[in-house]
């Protein structure tokens, strides 16, 4: 028993980075109608950034927050000269540049760093907390993602500035009609995207260690997550990235054995597509031909 | 009375055609214009191409500024607020929010919350729909809302296209009375495109008819009632 709520436990845990990585692809979905496939590799060179900083000397969460920074002003760069220009080319071009994205970053961030695998340092190191179910950096990564998910939905549902975020992925005629200046929120979408990822990769690094194809395992649960809580609804994709992280560490620890755990992200992805391709709280379109 | 809009030779249209070939009208301070036309005619793509939404060219003035080479989101922050076809309803946000995205340019926080309830007493039904999602209003209820959305703004100018579409009569009665009022209490000057030719003529003070994208014919609203071939063609008696 104890080592089955240990397993469900620990899958909440990885269940947070899920869900927080899904949740980055769902925004950028929302607002373009894109998957972001590069959105791991930004993740992974962010987490570099981090290691630099500590590497240098600096405190951990200060590291952490000038991380996020400077992840939220890259992803608004990427945006603005990456995706800008082919915001009006036919979806495969797009995927392209969105995989292109993927692999410069991959190979930048190995030619900088190199493919050693490196170590991360977990800032959650309390041994008061000691127990059979969690590690501290789990209980940690699981109120990291917690505070990161009440802040997005309070920025969106709260302020001004993420009414127009709204707005402006639902109807950009409307919105420019009413002055919100369009393009511009979709920078800061893809600034909030990489920023999140940032975070997520920082939390997971510890466990996965550090390496430029540390993301790639990971965004596929990622992907898994946001399709089965439905690709265009934000709400969805956090609770499809906890229930990924627990079926799949369930799956692990219990049915397939960590060396296929993989596949159950594969399976979940064809499931979903082949059964509920809208996903358990996504929208379904129906079109007039 | 000064000019508030002016629009001189404007041409316009999508891709490599062009939809307006050479129009010019006026809206005057406080006044009320409409453009008249068939289907076809170029008048949606006249008030999309008074706010930069189609490619355009020629001479357009809003408040004393050039506003051809001007982008949409600019334009709408000198205070024009223009009402689209089809009503442009953020479906998946409340009543509420529409009304908020209308003023989300706006700084006056205070003076935002007493032209929220003002338009709650113009509009009692959408009060009543406040936390509902708009997308699941009745087309009146969007129309309403589309308008409350662009009084939002405290426009000078309040640009409408076809806002009786597919509206019931007494619905349409209810809108046409709020715009005189608005028009008369707020001094908001108002730019109507319109098919019911006969209520667009009621309401306006001026008039331009539009063929095939040139103004066909032009004057005070109360001569073009009273014209033949616009009284044959459009009013059907």
């Amino acid at each position: 028993m104890e080592a089955f709520l240990h397993q469900l436990f620990s899958g909440l845990a990885t269940g947070g980075i899920y869900a927080a990585l899904a949740l980055a692809l769902v925004m950028i979905y929302q607002s373009t109608h894109h998957i972001n496939f590069a959105q791991g590799e930004m993740a992974m060179f962010s987490t570099y950034l981090a290691w630099t900083f500590i590497d240098a000397g600096v405190p951990y969460w200060i590291a952490f927050v000038a991380t996020v920074g400077v992840s939220f002003v890259l992803g608004v760069i990427i945006e603005r000269v990456v995706v800008r220009p082919v915001e009006h080319a036919p979806v495969l071009s797009v995927v392209i540049v969105f995989i292109a994205l993927l692999v410069i970053l991959n190979s930048v961030a190995g030619w900088i760093y190199s493919y050693t695998i490196k170590t991360f340092p977990s800032p959650f190191e309390w041994e008061a907390v000691r127990n059979p179910y969690l590690a501290p950096h789990e209980i940690g990564t699981v109120g990291v993602t917690v505070v990161v998910l009440l802040l997005l939905y309070a920025f969106f549902r709260y302020t001004s500035l993420g009414l127009a975020m709204r707005a402006a992925a639902q109807n950009p005629v409307s919105s420019r009609l009413a002055g919100i200046r369009v393009g511009w929120m979709l920078a800061l979408g893809w600034g909030l995207a990489a920023a999140i990822g940032a975070i997520a990769g920082m939390m997971i690094a510890p466990v996965v260690y550090l390496d430029p194809n540390m993301m790639s395992g990971i965004m596929l649960y990622a992907f898994a997550a946001a399709l089965l809580g439905g690709i265009d609804n934000p709400i969805g994709a956090v609770i499809g990235g906890f229930v990924v992280g627990v079926v799949e560490n369930l799956a692990g620890a219990y049915v397939v054995g960590t060396e296929l755990k993989l596949t159950v992200a594969l399976v979940l992805i064809i499931g979903v597509l082949l059964f509920k391709p809208s996903g358990l709280f996504g929208r379904r379109y129906v079109t007039r031909v | 009375m000064g000019t508030l809009l002016e629009v001189k030779d404007l041409h316009a249209g999508y891709g490599p055609t062009d939809v307006l070939r050479g129009v010019g009208f006026a809206v005057t301070e406080g006044g009320i214009t409409t453009i008249l036309g068939a289907n076809g005619a170029g008048k949606t793509t006249l008030l999309r191409a008074v706010c930069g939404l189609v490619r355009r060219r020629g001479y357009v003035h809003f408040a004393g500024e050039a506003i051809e080479s001007r982008v949409t989101e600019d334009i709408v922050r000198l205070g024009l607020a223009h009402v689209p076809d089809g009503r442009g309803t953020f479906t998946m946000l409340s009543t509420e929010e529409n009304l908020r995205v209308g003023a989300i340019t706006r700084r006056d926080r205070k003076a935002v919350e007493q032209d929220m309830a003002r338009m709650y007493g113009y509009f009692p039904r959408l009060a009543e729909r406040r936390a509902q999602q708009a997308g699941t209003l009745s087309g009146g209820e969007q129309q309403m809302l589309a308008i409350a959305r662009a009084l939002m703004l405290r426009p000078k100018l309040l640009v409408l296209d076809e806002p009786s579409f597919g509206l019931a009569p007494l619905v349409v009665q209810d809108i046409f009375r709020i715009m005189r009022t608005v028009n008369r209490e707020e001094k908001v000057s108002i730019l109507l495109v319109e098919q019911n030719a006969r209520l667009a003529l009621e309401l306006a003070d001026t008039a331009y008819l539009l063929e095939t994208g040139q103004v066909a014919l032009s004057g005070a609203a109360a001569d073009l009632r009273n014209d033949e071939t616009v009284r044959a063609a459009y009013l059907g008696y």
